[in-house]
């Protein structure tokens, strides 16, 4: 057994450098980079879910904001009920399958702008909902978590690794999603659903499917928040922005591949803390400028117009982006 | 009672149509959606705010010149910033109008404060049959139906106005026509944000208003113009008096906090149910 690895192992070695570097970095930074690290980790989780429907099948969602709070106060409200937290995780993951599942059933039938606006009104409405049910949510004050037991740096690192394996499970799904007859099928609706209907793909099924998937991690990334931060409000989990900053990251990266997600979010973490943290008045306003940066600049993503034809196929299926 | 909240309904309801018309043209001629409604009613509100309060003009006048601001605003946003990607999928024009949005709201707020400012106008009040009307309400009331109206009889009967039909139904054929189509485009997004102007203005007579409102006054046209129809001014009529009228019960009956609630939940089942509006006849996409 002499020359080369075969090609599994040199994947699994070229994995886990990656995997390897950033736990250890968990461990060596300091308090303010391990905050940005864990930062980072929840953008690139709730970019990859929402890759698979914004990216993989084309439909314009701005519905993260919702399911990310709804996991956040499903986790919390689990967890105020002495529930431990591995629990709170799971009934997070449950009720935003629950939750989309109905949802997704609904909303899907829209199309194009219809669809934007759908899940927009979602968020609005689950805000008003969080702000006036005052039992169950703690209203607009905003409801306590239970605090994590530990030295603070401790608990940092401990919710650094959470992050990072709910990316890495996401990467994870991803990289299956992209390789399946399922995620073939995604494609397919993204370039022309009803042609995808007509040769016998069951679009509306695929189509909540992929809403589920989604909705599930990025769930899942809300509780991990809730009992991160200890306390959540109604305007901070149910934040539009959220659901604006999370697409544009995507794009920004390159919507519908792999790595887009991962390269996106690290760019704008990255550009959001070395430049925006100084103008904290005109947060929004450099937002905006990021965004119509992003749409004339690189409205296909780095990873695609960045020597394209350097990239492998695995992570950048040639397909025709809409609208080019 | 039942009287007031009728007419209480109509009169905002009227408002709304005026809020509405706007962006149900610009969604309909150009396929896009103008995240930036919300605040060109906003900035139409102020400047008619500051016309009147610090220069000492006429309301009417005032209102007239934010108009005219407006118009000339939404002519060049539209001419040099969204033609560029006019034709991009949904995603890219609804994101880039959201962009330019937090910026227009965020410079509002550093210019202006998040400070409500109202529209003060006393001409007394009308008694008809145990009815209150304010005639500053009224009077808000009867321009927003006024401009509505023209802009209806535009539409149909000049020339520029079946330009703008024209290139709604089919851009391709209007272009062949030999219509400027860059140029309808722009025109339509600066009626556009003239309508949302004059709607900022008589909402200035009837609200305090604040550039922490622009999302609120951009959810309502959105549930308008599916309640109505797209693209369709009596559409927007019925949708925004429909609006008005389900708000002034809805509050007395569940509370007002939960009026955008009531709304989005009646804008999603009028498009499950019928996508194309309650008057209208075209259908989605």
């Amino acid at each position: 057994m002499t020359g080369a690895p075969p090609a599994t192992v040199r994947g699994a070695l070229a994995a886990l450098v990656p995997i390897a570097a950033v736990v250890a970095f968990g461990f060596v930074a300091n308090n303010y980079l391990l905050q940005a690290g864990t930062t980072l980790a929840m953008s690139v989780v709730l970019c990859l879910a929402w890759n698979i429907v914004g990216g993989y099948m084309g439909y314009p969602s701005f519905a993260t904001a919702a399911l990310f709070g709804l996991g956040a106060y499903v986790g919390a409200i689990t967890q105020n009920l002495d529930a431990p937290l591995a629990l709170a995780w799971l009934a997070a993951a449950v009720g935003g399958a629950g939750f989309a599942g109905p949802l997704g059933s609904i909303l899907l039938r829209l199309r194009g702008h219809y669809f934007a606006i759908g899940t927009i009104a979602v968020v609005e409405v689950m805000r008003e909902i969080a702000n006036n049910w005052d039992g169950l949510t703690g209203g607009a004050v905003g409801l306590n978590v239970p605090i994590v037991a530990g030295s603070p740096r401790a608990v940092g690192i401990f919710f650094y690794l959470a992050m990072w394996t709910l990316a890495l499970i996401a990467l994870v799904v991803t990289v299956v999603i992209a390789n399946s007859r399922f995620g073939f099928g995604l494609r397919c609706i993204r370039q022309n659903e009803n042609a995808a209907s007509m040769v016998g793909i069951d679009v509306f099924r695929l189509k909540v499917g992929a809403f589920v998937v989604s909705g599930v991690i990025t769930a899942l990334a809300g509780a991990v928040y809730a009992s991160m931060v200890a306390f959540i409000e109604p305007k901070d989990a149910f934040n539009i922005l959220t659901s604006i900053e999370v697409p544009v990251m995507v794009m920004l990266g390159a919507a519908g591949t792999v790595l887009g997600p991962l390269v996106g979010a690290c760019l704008y973490v990255l550009l959001k803390e070395l430049v925006w943290v100084n103008f904290i008045n005109f947060h929004s306003a450099i937002l905006g400028i990021i965004i119509i940066a992003v749409i004339y600049a690189v409205p296909k993503g780095v990873l695609r117009q960045l020597h394209p034809a350097r990239w492998p196929r695995l992570l950048l299926p040639r397909l025709r982006v809409r609208g080019s | 009672m039942v009287a007031q909240y009728v007419a209480n309904g109509i009169l905002i309801g009227s408002l709304y149509a005026c809020l509405a018309v706007g962006f149900s043209l610009i969604y309909g001629v150009l396929n896009i959606i103008n995240v930036m409604h919300g605040s060109f009613v906003v900035l139409g509100a102020y400047i008619t705010i500051y016309f009147t309060s610090s220069l000492g003009f006429p309301p009417l006048v005032a209102a007239l010149i934010g108009c005219a601001a407006m118009f000339a605003f939404g002519y060049l946003v539209q001419r040099f910033l969204i033609n560029e990607v006019v034709a991009a999928p949904v995603f890219i024009t609804f994101t880039l109008t959201f962009g330019l949005d937090l910026l227009l709201n965020n410079a509002m707020i550093q210019a202006f404060t998040a400070t409500p400012r109202s529209l003060l106008l006393d001409y007394g009040s009308l008694d008809v049959a145990g009815v209150n009307l304010s005639v500053a309400r009224l009077g808000a009331m009867v321009l927003a139906l006024v401009l509505t109206g023209v802009l209806y009889a535009l539409l149909r009967h000049s020339a520029m106005g079946r330009a703008i039909v024209a290139v709604r139904m089919d851009r391709h054929a209007a272009a062949l026509l030999g219509i400027p189509v860059p140029r309808i485009y722009a025109i339509t997004f600066g009626i556009g944000a003239l309508m949302a102007a004059a709607a900022g203005g008589a909402m200035a007579v009837v609200y305090p208003i604040t550039p922490m409102l622009s999302g609120t006054f951009l959810g309502k046209s959105f549930v308008i113009c599916v309640l109505g129809g797209l693209g369709s001014v009596p559409g927007a009529l019925i949708g925004g008096i429909a609006l008005g009228l389900l708000e002034s019960f809805g509050a007395v009956a569940l509370g007002s906090q939960w009026s955008t609630t009531v709304g989005f939940a009646l804008m999603v089942a009028v498009l499950l149910l019928r996508p194309a509006g309650l008057a209208g006849r075209r259908g989605f996409e």
